[in-house]
């Protein structure tokens, strides 16, 4: 028995920031069941794993070969239903990012274990395993019971702090016996510098009262000084105004950072579907009877050619 | 060339979310049911692109649901679906609606199986990946572009922060995220024709739910917004900084 962390490694060979929420996640997790918390890398990495004992897992697999070399869901399911079945784990943990929502279900299927995808806290275990998700776009939450011997949980991102203590990991080699993939990666288009908008802590978000793609300079300026990741409304999206992958709501992007600041934006109950999640919402609509105002923590009334660049400059101040 | 598009009915997106049966049970009352967007705007309409460019090709639709779903199901025929196939099985979890739908996909040798990213009530994003592992078929998640050359297909997908290109031979399993494809209306000639397209139902196969909804609840209302004046933004970041602490 034992509760199995997938560690996701993005191009660059770097741990990703949501692997460490589900290390944490699932060190808590071990230790509310009394079993030991292990991690698992399939990836080729470039960083020291045995520093990830800090987020409280005691163990890496660590796995190297070429077949996943580049991410298959296919290929890589069997690899880590292999490890599972060796290692005899009890819980299967992934990210509810790109990757977990591909891997996860497949795994679930593999194993007849049972799945919650986009778990939002820790599982209750006192009576049964009923892990709370996250439902109807934010608008809801369900308790999942899982009758299966293994079960399997994908945690949405930003919805566990990472908590970092000391501690190191042994880090042991594993070997898997996997065909050659089928899917084959041509290309990836990553923007390193840029923080991915699922894993973002702040985001400045615009919408149509933007008027048009050559006054977004102001929300670039916004998020510089916030350190924040740029979204915005579907209209936005759809009028090419900013790429599709910036689009967040119902039919885009599901995302629940700290500070969600909607600059020009109605509030439409689409587009609340996939922010309602965020920590603080801040609304800035020239229009007092906004609906977005009702989904708010703080507002502006005014116009946001003048309030932005204030925002921005006052902002800046505080960070000296 | 044969397409199955997964087809899910969801409450509209303006539905107000309530729960009954001591809080087990969606409250449908009123209710008005949908396409899942995401299976209607991407994955059905890039299928019926894809038969635009390939008259021979065939698209048929799965709905693993009751007789309500008939509608929805009509509705996917007007805009561009062949023929329907209703497995006759409600309230079943991820697993037990990919066992129905895998069963399908056995009989019919699909080259294509299309399906949304997510559905919009139970946000599990999980179907897809078990369809595909069911049927141990390749499974390229949240595309949003899909461009096909003979049999192999070229595949953007969405990555944190970017995007990944890639190339499969068919047979493969697709979810389809934004960018695939834009919402279309259907059209009179559509609707009439539809009437009379085949929708057959079909019992159910055996199979086993892993997991069960033991309850739902909504989230606690919000305190209420705080107004700061347009011409105080310094108030603002104040409050950010030292209330909520999120600067
Ligand atoms: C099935 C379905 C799915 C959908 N999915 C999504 C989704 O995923 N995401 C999404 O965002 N939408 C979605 N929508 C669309 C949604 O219903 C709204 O139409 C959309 O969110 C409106 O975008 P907006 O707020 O940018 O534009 P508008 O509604 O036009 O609002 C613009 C706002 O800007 C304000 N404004 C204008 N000028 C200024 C100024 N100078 N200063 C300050 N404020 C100003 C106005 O007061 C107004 O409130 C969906 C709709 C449907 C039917
Ligand atoms: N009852 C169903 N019948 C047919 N297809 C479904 C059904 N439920 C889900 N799907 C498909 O699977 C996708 C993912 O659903 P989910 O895993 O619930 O998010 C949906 O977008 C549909 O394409």
């Amino acid at each position: 028995m034992s509760v199995l962390i997938f560690i996701d490694i993005n191009e660059e060979g770097a741990v990703k920031k949501t692997s460490l929420e589900v290390l944490t996640y699932g060190a808590r997790l071990a230790q509310q069941l009394g079993v030991p918390a292990e991690g698992l890398v399939l990836a080729p990495v470039k960083e020291e794993l045995a520093a990830l004992g800090k987020y409280g897992v005691q163990t890496i697999h660590q796995v190297q070969n070429e077949a996943l070399a580049h991410f298959d869901a296919q290929v890589y399911t069997k690899a880590i239903a292999q490890i599972a079945e060796k290692t005899g784990a009890s819980v299967i943990l992934f990210s509810n990012n790109t990757d977990g929502k591909a891997l996860a279900p497949r795994l679930s299927a593999r194993l007849k274990a049972g799945l919650v995808s986009g778990a939002v806290a820790l599982p209750e275990t006192a009576n049964g395993f009923i892990v709370k998700k996250s439902v109807f776009s934010g608008k809801a939450f369900a308790d999942i019971k899982i009758a299966t011997p293994v079960k399997i949980i994908t945690l949405n991102p930003n919805s566990f702090t990472i908590e970092a203590g000391a501690g190191t990991a042994t880090v042991t080699p594993v070997e898997v016996t996997v065909d050659a993939p089928k899917v084959k990666t041509v290309s990836v288009n990553r923007q390193s510098s840029e923080v991915p908008l699922a894993e973002a802590e702040r985001v400045v978000s615009g919408g149509r009262g933007m008027k048009g793609p050559e006054n977004w300079g102001i929300l670039e300026d916004l998020a510089k000084a916030l350190n924040a990741a740029l979204a915005c409304s579907r209209p936005v999206a759809d009028a090419h105004w900013r790429p599709h992958n910036e689009h967040v709501g119902q039919t885009g992007g599901a995302i629940a950072p700290n500070l969600y600041l909607a600059v020009g934006i109605s509030g439409a109950i689409q587009h609340l579907a996939g922010v309602n999640r965020s920590k603080v919402i801040v609304v800035i609509n020239k229009d007092p009877e906004a609906p977005f105002f009702k989904a708010a923590d703080y507002g502006i009334v005014g116009d946001l050619f003048e309030v932005v660049p204030k925002l921005t400059e006052a902002i800046k101040q505080l960070k000296g | 060339m044969k397409i199955l598009v997964c087809i899910s009915k969801t409450p509209d997106t303006t539905a107000k979310i309530a729960f009954t049966d001591n809080n087990t049970k969606f409250d449908a009352a009123g209710v008005q049911w949908i396409i899942n967007p995401n299976d209607e705007y991407y994955a059905l309409v890039r299928a019926i692109e894809l038969k635009e460019a390939d008259p021979a090709a065939a698209i048929h639709l799965i709905n693993v649901g009751g007789a309500d779903s008939d509608a929805i199901i009509r509705k996917a025929l007007a805009l561009g679906g062949d023929e329907a196939i209703r497995v006759n099985a409600e309230n079943l979890d991820s697993f037990g609606i990919a066992s129905q739908i895998a069963q399908i996909a056995k009989e019919n040798n699909y080259d294509l199986i299309f399906l949304g990213k997510e559905t919009i009530d139970y946000n599990g994003s999980a179907v897809g990946g078990m369809v595909a592992e069911l049927l141990d078929l390749p499974y390229i998640s949240l595309a949003t572009k899909f461009e096909l050359n003979g049999t192999t297909a070229t595949v953007t997908r969405e990555i944190e922060g970017g995007e990944e290109v890639c190339e499969v031979s068919l047979p493969v399993v697709v979810s389809c995220n934004k960018g695939m494809a834009e919402q279309r209306i259907p059209n009179m000639r559509g609707i009439m024709a539809a009437r009379t397209k085949p929708l057959k139902v079909v019992e159910p196969a055996a199979s086993d739910a892993l997991t069960e909804v033991a309850a739902f609840s909504l989230p606690p209302a919000k305190a209420g917004v705080k107004l700061v004046d347009a011409d105080n933004v310094q108030e603002l970041v104040r409050l950010l900084h030292e209330e909520a602490k999120v600067i």
